[in-house]
């Protein structure tokens, strides 16, 4: 039932966000759609992806968004229907229903994705690495070159911001 | 009464995920195209958080009293995907900003009709 009723609640935040014109409204609507996301990941056994969708989506890139639009501008001008892109969306999305005919039933442990390597950490990796939390173990030990690269990522990221909004006065106008 | 979820889930997120897409394509606004990205990222995620539910499974901490865990893996992939993301989003809100500074607009038809006005 909660799975239902989380979905639901999903699919119209994010069709009134499509409908929005009101940037301020939207932003708001969309830290609504990373905490219910958030709910729903808790639901789906995923707990440390909810922990960090609720304090990086909901929370940090709300607050972002919402000091772009400080800076910039609260409405948007133009907001009106456009057909050729609906009908992309509705090919596409026809596509990708028509994808997951194939896929096993939601939840069925006989899944090929809960057969190759999952099974390896859940079943030793207490004993290698000492750590209850799977995902922890996972993320910092097993695949700790990943984190290191996602931290490169980050700042590349931040220096880029950085660079970007470091203007001088006599730039204005070029 | 999951057994009767079937494939409904994929579904759902496959709409959320269209719904992100149609705001990208369609919309002029450069700060709701950036959350129609989100929209889209999130759906993503979701998508590899339900294919890793095992069903009567918990969460994957270990413990001697718990039979069947869900597959952790997808969790790790997408704690890297969120922070990427946040990174991704970052970056586009500053060169949105900037764009703001040398134009005056974020929309996107003004944008290109000061860039015509600019080559003429």
């Amino acid at each position: 039932m909660i799975d239902i009723a989380v979905l639901l609640m999903l699919a119209f935040t994010a069709i009134a966000i499509s409908r929005l014109r009101n940037l301020f409204a939207a932003v708001m609507l969309a830290g609504l759609y990373s905490l219910l996301s958030a709910c729903w990941m808790t639901a789906l056994d995923a707990v440390d992806v909810a922990f960090t969708e609720a304090a990086v989506g909901a929370g940090v890139s709300t607050v972002l968004m919402l000091i772009t639009l400080a800076v910039t501008a609260r409405r948007e001008k133009v907001a009106k229907f456009s057909l050729p892109a609906f009908f992309v969306v509705l090919v596409t999305g026809g596509f990708l229903i028509y994808g997951t005919l194939d896929m096993p039933d939601w939840g069925d442990p006989e899944a090929p994705v809960h057969q190759h390597v999952a099974p390896r950490y859940l079943n030793d990796s207490y004993a290698e690495i000492g750590v209850p939390n799977v995902v922890t173990s996972v993320l910092a030990s097993y695949r700790g070159y990943d984190t290191l690269g996602e931290t490169v990522v980050i700042f590349t990221a931040g220096l880029g911001v950085m660079l970007l909004l470091r203007w001088r006065k006599e730039e204005k106008g070029s | 009464m999951s057994e009767q979820f079937g494939l409904f889930n994929y579904w759902v997120v496959i709409t959320l995920m269209m719904t992100g897409f149609y705001i990208v394509i369609a919309r002029q606004n450069l700060v709701k195209k950036l959350i129609g990205l989100n929209i889209f990222q999130t759906s993503v995620f979701l998508l590899f958080i339900t294919m890793g539910k095992v069903r009567g499974g918990t969460a994957p901490i270990l413990d001697k009293t718990i039979e069947i865990y869900s597959n952790p893996l997808p969790h790790v992939l997408i704690l890297t995907a969120i922070v990427v993301g946040l990174a991704t989003t970052a970056l586009g809100l500053a060169i949105v900003v900037r764009i703001d500074h040398v134009y005056e607009t974020i929309e996107e038809e003004e944008i290109h009709d000061i860039e015509r006005g600019i080559k003429r």
